[in-house]
This record gives structure tokens, C-alpha cells and sequence, in this order.
């Protein structure tokens, strides 16, 4: 007798039992497309969604686009957010989780509402990268409307140690910036505006 | 020595940025002149000619690379690379931040050349606002007849679509850059087929980066003859050089090719902070096998000259490492970087940079002995070569030759972390990864 064939059945040529899986039961049928009706999705995303379908060749090009449309909506990627973006483009749920799932700027799970990136790569680590993150982390507390996390180079070694905060570069910044930061996070206000990216000039000064 | 500005000449206006602005420093009136007077092979041929190697990494032809795709009434795509991930690379993000309409016009003409009707900015998730810019300036593009169809009523049509990653470094390669543009998961496809044969949607793609396809319009502007008049023989044109780490300046700076290095980061990037000195640097991004400072100030900045030490100019992106930064670490922070970014499909790059790391993290905690370095080194060997894509390689490289090269100070800070003595029997050299055999597997 198999050792799969149910429960309590000892396999002798095993230590322990083969473990017997009380999780789902694979469904016969495959995973269906959801039908649009279904879903309840909302006409902006709709239209969003299928004005970048129209972009492209293949309207499977759409699904990072879309991901990013749902996880502006829900501020990440919700499964009701992927069922709905799914009956739109007409693919799987479960094709488009596989895609939220590789990368990482898309969430599948719950974020906050500010997204904190500080980078912890090699430029940013030799001029104190760790310690900035450390001090996003201390200022913002168990805050779930605050998201920080360390991040793979931002591509910005030039401003080292930085940050990406909703989106937008600024560097490089003090520890003690941090605390500055998330205050004004919370209120609403600019953040640090004399080091954002934009402001900074060409390093070698205008063309000679 | 001053920088030479081609591509980042008048990046201080922040007008350039717009149509106007650009086209009143001359722009545009390329590609009108390609589109209207040009033949596509003439335009094909002065890019084939100038000798511009691919800015990426790789540093092959791109002329070359154009004049594989196939002729005739193909769907050809092209997609620029604009996912810049590397660790120390900031170049394009500065390219398209401050002169969007530059890369747009090298895009417009690059497709001409090659007969492409569908090209794509393949933009890194994280540069948000860089994108943005792309996006007005793509939309100012069309509204002037740049893109689109019938442009400037030759009859040639080209869709420009600026299309977000959303964060996997993955996706700079550039099979694997094809997979997410279509849609799916970044994996890297087996090549061949290459992507000039079979490509985006299995059609022929040439795929270049931003600074690439940023020279176009310079060289069909003025001849392949005046851009060879720039850098070295094998290396010809300005390079926009990422500087960073320990330097007192850090930032990009465009320099002619074969410029000494020690005046791009002595001269340009001022040099280390007073009192320090320069102990290694990465000369092309953190794929690149770490140089000594007295391995690597002397050599001029080229693609031979760093080829020839046993290093790559890559993407042209120096960090430097000053004499306060333990080479051990800077090697584990490396190897975390590549076991977070393994894409997971070929075994020996997501095994080994996950042991890489591991055993990294042995090192610096002090439990490792010599013999394990050893074993670092040749996880190292196992991996180049071994993969569709060269990621576990850039990894394997400069990992490779930092214990090759700082042996002393890994063993060293073994000892230390470990509060323990090495004993002389525990120094056996079972396998020493040499540049002959890091080059030979690459």
C-alpha cells in the first residue's frame, strides 16, 4: 500500500509518517478567467487598463502596467484589485499574482499609505546607508501608515546615503534628516526639499 | 583635465528638458535631416562605422548589433534599455532626467536605420519621476511630428511606448527585459536565438541602452569620422562615468574614453576624503572584478585597457573603496545584492549566490576558517559560465577576485571576529580562481 493512500498509514521505510496534506484539494477544473460582471470593477481602472492594453501588440504586455494601476487604487496589490485587473485583461488571477509576486516594488501584501526606500547597497553602506535606515525605522515607529524598508540600489550612488520617498529621490541625508522626514510625512508637507534629486546640479559645474 | 561634453552638454538648462528648449539647442534637426534626405543603410553604415559600443555592459558594436536584424517587411521592435540596476550606475537616470529628447531622437533615427515601427523605453520601476519626464516628452514628440505615423509625411510610421518595471534588477538583462515587456515574470530566455533574430513577440529587437542610443543623433549629426576623433581607437566617443563611494565628489562626469583613471577619480570625483587613501575600486559597476588602487589608477579609462587587467569597463561605474572599508563586508554586502536579485531559474546562480552569502556571512562573524575562502572561491568558478544570463557571473567575478586579491584580509578578519588563531596547516590553497580563468569562462 502507498504511503499517500490516507491518513495514519506508516511507511516502514520511513522514520515518521509521510505527511498527509489537509490543505485544499486540487479543483478538477483549472482556475478560470473572471467574468467582468463578477468582479465589480470600478469604471476608472476599466478604462485605465484597457487604454494600456491598447499600447501594446499583445495586451499581455499590460499586466506590470496594470499592477501598478491597481496598487495606486488600493494602495497595493489586493486579490480582489488582481481578479478585477484579471477580467479585464482577460487572463488569470493567478498569471497576474505571478507577475506581483517577482517584483518588488509591487505589494502583495498590506503596505502603508508612505512608501520610505532607503538604500542599503554598496555606495550607500560605505557612507551610512545601514544607519539612515536604521533611524527611518526609529522614527517611524509601529506607524502602519508608514512603509520603510531597505532597497537594492536606487540608482542614485550619486547623493549617497538616500532615500526614496514616495517615489521621489532625495539625498544625501543625515541620520537625524530622518526624523525630519517623517514629520513631515505626517503632516503633509514638503518633504525635505533642498535635497531633493532634482535640485541637485551637475557635479562638475556648467559646461566650460 | 576638464570633462568633454557631447551628451550632457547644456544638462545644466533645465529647459532642455522640453521641446523648445531642446530644439533650441539644435535638436531634432537630426533626425528631420535622416527622416527626409537619409536612406536607412547610409544611417546604418555611419553607426557601423563610428565603432560606439554598447554603454550597458557588454561594450559590443552597436552598429553591428543594428545589422543583424533582418531587412524587409518584418514586425521589428526596438527597446531601450532603461532599466539601470546596477549597483554604482546612476548614468541613465541623469541622461534621461535632464535630456529626455536626446534619447527619443537617437531612438526615432536608430529605427530608422534598422526599419523598426515599434520601439519601447524600458524604464527601471523605481526612476518615477525620470519616467514622467520621458512620458511628456514622448507625448511633446508626437505632437510635433517626431513620432507616430507618417512622420514628418515620409511615410515611415514609429510608436514610442515609455513602459515601467516595477523593481528587479533582473529585467537589465535583456532577454529577460523581453519577458517582462511582454508581460510575465523577468526570466532570462537561452539565447540563441538572440534577440536580433528573435525577440520582443518573437519578432527581431535590437535592444540598446539610454547612453547608446543617446550618441545617434551625434554621430548622424556629425559623421562617424568626427566621433572616432573622441577616445581611443577601440573605444571611441565620451563615456558619462558614474562616480561614487569614497570620493569627495561623487557624481557623473563625461570624459573621452582612455582617460587616465586616476584624473577621473583623483582630478574629477576629488579623491578620497583628506587623509584617506584609495585602496580598490570597482572600474564598471559592482559586476565588475575589483581593481587595487595600484592595479588600477595608472590604466587609462577604456574597454581594453580594463579588459586587459582582468576587469570590465561595464557600464562605466567607479565605486571606490577607501582604506576604511573592510573588503570582506564590501564582498558579502555584493554577494546579498545578487542572491536578492537571482531570478531563480538556473541552479548554479541562485544556489551559489545564496551559499556565497552564507558562507560570507561565516567570514565576518568569525566562524569560517581559510579553507572555506577556498570554497568561496571555487562556488565562484562553478558559477561563470554555468547560466542563461550572467548574473550569478557578475556576482562570481568580483567576489572571485576580492578574495584572489585580499586573501590577507579576509583571513584576517576571520581571526578577528573569531578571536581565535589560524593555525599555518589551516592555510591550504585548494583552488585559486585566476583572471586567465575568470576571462576564459566568460
Amino acid at each position: 500500500m502507498s504511503p499517500v493512500d490516507g491518513p495514519g498509514i506508516v511507511n516502514p521505510n520511513l522514520p515518521v509518517d509521510r505527511a498527509v496534506s489537509e490543505g485544499r484539494v486540487p479543483d478538477r477544473t483549472s482556475e478560470q478567467i473572471p467574468e467582468l460582471h463578477e468582479v465589480d470593477c470600478p469604471a476608472e481602472l476599466r478604462e485605465r487598463i484597457e487604454e494600456l492594453m491598447s499600447r501594446y501588440p499583445d495586451r499581455k504586455s499590460a499586466s506590470i502596467p496594470a499592477l501598478w494601476a491597481v496598487q495606486r487604487l488600493y494602495g497595493w496589490c489586493t486579490p480582489g484589485g488582481i481578479r478585477q485587473a484579471a477580467a479585464v485583461m482577460r487572463v488569470t488571477p493567478a498569471y497576474l499574482e505571478s507577475v506581483a509576486s517577482f517584483y518588488d516594488l509591487l505589494h502583495t501584501d498590506p503596505v502603508g499609505t508612505h512608501k520610505v526606500a532607503v538604500c542599503t547597497n554598496i555606495s550607500c553602506w560605505m557612507r551610512g546607508g545601514d544607519e539612515l535606515l536604521d533611524a527611518f525605522r526609529a522614527a517611524a515607529g509601529d506607524d502602519e501608515d508608514l512603509f520603510v524598508t531597505g532597497f537594492e540600489c536606487l540608482g542614485a550612488c550619486d547623493i549617497a546615503p538616500m532615500a526614496s520617498i514616495d517615489e521621489r529621490y532625495f539625498g544625501p541625508l543625515e541620520a537625524a534628516e530622518a526624523q525630519t522626514a517623517i514629520e513631515q510625512l505626517r503632516a503633509g508637507a514638503e518633504v525635505l526639499p533642498e535635497k531633493a534629486l532634482e535640485k541637485r546640479p551637475l557635479p562638475g559645474g556648467p559646461d566650460a | 583635465m576638464p570633462e568633454t561634453r557631447m551628451l550632457l552638454k547644456n544638462a545644466e538648462d533645465p529647459a532642455l528638458r522640453t521641446l523648445a528648449g531642446y530644439k533650441g539647442y539644435g535638436g531634432y534637426a537630426t533626425l528631420e535631416k535622416a527622416y527626409r534626405e537619409l536612406e536607412a543603410d547610409e544611417v546604418l553604415k555611419e553607426l557601423e562605422e563610428s565603432g560606439l559600443r554598447g554603454r550597458g555592459g557588454a561594450g559590443f558594436s552597436m552598429g553591428k548589433k543594428a545589422s543583424f536584424l533582418p531587412r524587409g517587411d518584418v514586425d521589428k521592435y526596438l527597446c531601450c534599455n532603461a532599466d539601470e540596476s546596477e549597483p554604482g550606475a546612476f548614468k541613465d537616470r541623469e541622461l534621461m532626467q535632464r535630456n529626455p529628447h536626446q534619447l527619443i531622437e537617437g531612438i526615432a533615427i536608430a529605427s530608422l536605420a534598422a526599419g523598426i515601427g515599434h520601439a519601447f523605453i524600458f524604464i527601471r520601476g523605481e526612476y518615477d519621476s525620470q519616467a514622467d519626464i520621458l512620458d511628456a516628452a514622448v507625448a511633446e514628440a508626437y505632437e510635433a511630428g517626431y513620432l507616430g505615423k507618417d512622420i514628418l509625411g515620409t511615410h515611415r510610421d514609429l510608436e514610442l511606448v515609455v513602459h515601467r518595471g516595477a523593481g528587479a534588477y533582473i529585467c537589465g538583462e535583456e532577454t529577460a527585459l523581453l519577458d517582462a515587456l511582454e508581460g510575465k515574470r523577468g526570466n532570462p530566455r537561452l539565447k540563441p536565438p538572440f534577440p536580433a533574430v528573435q525577440g520582443l513577440y518573437g519578432g527581431p529587437t535590437l535592444i540598446n541602452n539610454v547612453e547608446t542610443l543617446s550618441n545617434v543623433p551625434h554621430i548622424v549629426r556629425n559623421g562617424a569620422e568626427w566621433f572616432k576623433g573622441f577616445g581611443t581607437e577601440q573605444s571611441p566617443g565620451t563615456k558619462v562615468v558614474s562616480i561614487s563611494g569614497g570620493v569627495r565628489r561623487p557624481g557623473n562626469y563625461e570624459v573621452e574614453l582612455g582617460i587616465p583613471t586616476r584624473e577621473l577619480i583623483y582630478g574629477l570625483a576629488g579623491g578620497p576624503a583628506e587623509g584617506r587613501e584609495v585602496k580598490a575600486f570597482y572600474p564598471g559597476g559592482s559586476s565588475s572584478p575589483v581593481l587595487t588602487a595600484d592595479e588600477g589608477l595608472d590604466l587609462p579609462y577604456s574597454f581594453e585597457a580594463m579588459a586587459e587587467a582582468g576587469s570590465m569597463l561595464g557600464s562605466g561605474s567607479i565605486i571606490v573603496a577607501d582604506d576604511r572599508v573592510s573588503i570582506p563586508h564590501m564582498a558579502l554586502r555584493t554577494a546579498r545584492f545578487y542572491h536578492h536579485e537571482s531570478c531563480g531559474k538556473c541552479t548554479p546562480c541562485r544556489e551559489g549566490t545564496n551559499w556565497t552569502v552564507k558562507m560570507l556571512e561565516r567570514v565576518v562573524r568569525g566562524e569560517a576558517t581559510p579553507m572555506d575562502l577556498d570554497i568561496v572561491a571555487s562556488v565562484q568558478e562553478n558559477i561563470i559560465g554555468h547560466c542563461l544570463c550572467v548574473l550569478g557571473d557578475s556576482m562570481a567575478m568580483p567576489v572571485g577576485a576580492m578574495v584572489r586579491k585580499f586573501r590577507d584580509e579576509f583571513e584576517q578578519v576571520i581571526v578577528e571576529a573569531g578571536g581565535g588563531q589560524l593555525e599555518d596547516e589551516a592555510r591550504i590553497s585548494v583552488v585559486q580562481a585566476t583572471p586567465e580563468t575568470l576571462r576564459a569562462a566568460t
